[in-house]
């Protein structure tokens, strides 16, 4: 493993994010977007449940985490298609880069987006609607870690399918965030959920963080071995998507769908 | 003279397809070799083997020693190539591309490498203006840049004056020239243009549906096969292949 060849990718995306409003506007606009949203929303349910239930840690922060979770995914998926849209992959992979370089460019390019998102979320939601990540205790850190790992895993897993399909399957990508949003409870508890989606919410680590997050608001004590097991899962995820992706890459060097993929030659 | 590519028994199947077919040839460091062939021939399939971005079906390719099959990595930080097909990202400024290509073939005194590529190439001018922008033949000139960047010991240049002015374009082939007759690398090039290839290369092959058909100086060949010049044996390889693959 080459840290220059990463760091080479990782320069690529900073050039193009440099001086771009297109780039870098929407690295905060849609975060901005939802946390104002939902920052009024819990307002509105705090003052008319009446109940002495604080939505704002709740609501606001679940949708903060999760929020994070995306951005991380996209930053990933987004650093690759800038490849993708530039035709770029026969100049790149004739290069010695290797796919653990590649990968790992996506991935720093990702922390560096991803990270500019999370504190532009946590201004807005910290300054305007009051949340505090302090209410969460240190069990913040590991949440952050299992969202952040799955994120990553969601988005190599996502390039992995571009590559496979051809520059269009993108339109796939966009919205999983969305479609795993409902499984993993980020709004409500698991126990909401009908048996066949609770047993595949247990293969989600974000379950676990937002599983936890309800615990602690509860008064309960950070469930530790659930965010071990997130994490575990997590990581486990990050290498099966990695191998995934590996798999997509020698599958197009073999077939030829590297050389020509453009055509959007499926085989 | 001191092989820096060595192809042997390479084959390409596409399905029932076969797109190169055991072929096998060597270029040797200073010298510039002519892959020459009618569209469809082999040529471009079997550039992107050289370069690792398409599996052969069977065969090895050596890159100065390393076997690009086993030692990718260290076989292709000796290649480089410019192709009409393959342009720089067009967001990106000229001297940003170079830089990140610099970065991923690790050259050394990288800043350096650069500022002397974009004179040698006259682009000083266009440096911080963006690859997309420029016209085609300054395109191929950045491309040129950055095949240039790690002095490789395999140049590939798949057409690489297909779109530049007769003037620009001497002044390229003459930068190649002089790129082979003073390095230790060599240049696999490939033309539709016979007057250019008859003044630049040492050495032709002549592909023909997968098959190395013809090799030999692009100056005594045409007559050896009874044709007035390199264009006319072109033709005849492009439309009677079988007339000249006996000898």
């Amino acid at each position: 493993m080459d840290a220059t060849r990463t760091a080479a990718i990782v320069l690529r995306h900073f050039y193009l994010l440099r001086g771009s409003l297109t780039r870098i506007v929407p690295l905060f606009v849609w975060v901005a977007i939802d946390i104002v949203l939902w920052g009024f929303i819990t307002r509105y349910l705090n003052a008319v449940a009446g109940t002495g239930l604080d939505f704002v840690p709740m609501l606001l922060g679940a949708v903060l985490l999760w929020d994070f979770c995306s951005r991380v995914m996209h930053g990933v998926t987004t650093a690759f298609f800038e490849d993708v849209w530039s035709r770029n992959f026969l100049n790149l992979f004739a290069t010695p880069l290797v796919v653990r370089e590649y990968l790992g460019g996506l991935v720093v390019s990702s922390v560096v987006t991803s990270a500019a998102g999370l504190l532009v979320m946590l201004v807005l939601a910290t300054g305007i609607f009051g949340l505090s990540f302090f209410v969460y205790g240190l069990a913040v850190m590991p949440f952050l870690l299992v969202l952040f790992l799955f994120g990553v895993a969601l988005g190599i897993l996502g390039s992995g399918v571009v590559l496979r399909l051809g520059p269009a399957a993108e339109w796939f990508i966009w919205p999983i965030p969305a479609l795993v949003s409902p499984f993993v409870g980020v709004f409500y508890p698991l126990s909401t959920l009908p048996s066949w989606m609770q047993h595949l919410a247990r293969l989600l680590p974000p379950s676990y963080v937002f599983e936890g997050m309800r615990s602690i608001l509860a008064g309960g004590a950070a469930p530790a071995g659930m965010l071990v097991l997130g994490a575990a899962l997590s990581a486990a995820y990050v290498v099966l998507a990695c191998w995934f992706f590996a798999r997509v890459y020698r599958h197009a060097v073999h077939t030829g769908l590297l050389a020509r993929y453009s055509a959007e030659s499926v085989s | 003279m001191k092989t820096v590519l060595s192809v042997v028994g390479l084959r390409r199947e596409y399905g029932e397809t076969v797109a190169v077919e055991n072929i096998a040839f060597q270029v040797g460091a200073g010298e510039v070799v002519g892959l020459l062939g009618p569209n469809g021939a082999g040529k471009t399939t079997t550039i992107s083997m050289l370069l690792g971005v398409l599996a052969p079906s069977a065969g090895t390719i050596r890159i100065d020693g390393a076997d690009i099959a086993t030692e990718r990595s260290r076989a292709l930080a000796r290649t480089n190539f410019a192709a009409v097909y393959a342009p720089l990202p067009g967001n990106l400024t000229v001297a940003q591309n170079l830089r990140i290509f610099g970065l991923l073939y690790g050259v050394q005194a990288l800043q350096k490498r650069i500022d002397a590529l974009l004179t040698e190439f006259d682009l000083q001018p266009l440096r911080d203006v963006r690859c997309g922008v420029l016209s085609s033949g300054e395109q191929t000139r950045a491309g040129l840049a950055k095949a240039l960047l790690n002095r490789p010991q395999v140049l590939l240049l798949d057409e690489p004056t297909a779109s530049l002015d007769p003037a620009t374009a001497r002044d390229i082939r003459m930068k190649i020239r002089a790129y082979a007759a003073g390095s230790d690398g060599g240049v696999l090039w490939t033309s539709h243009n016979m007057y250019e290839v008859e003044g630049v290369c040492d050495r032709v092959l002549f592909l023909s549906h997968g098959r190395i058909l013809l090799e030999g100086d692009p100056k005594s060949l045409p007559r050896k096969y009874g044709k007035a010049t390199l264009e006319e044996l072109f033709i005849a390889v492009a439309r009677e292949p079988l007339t000249l693959g006996g000898d």
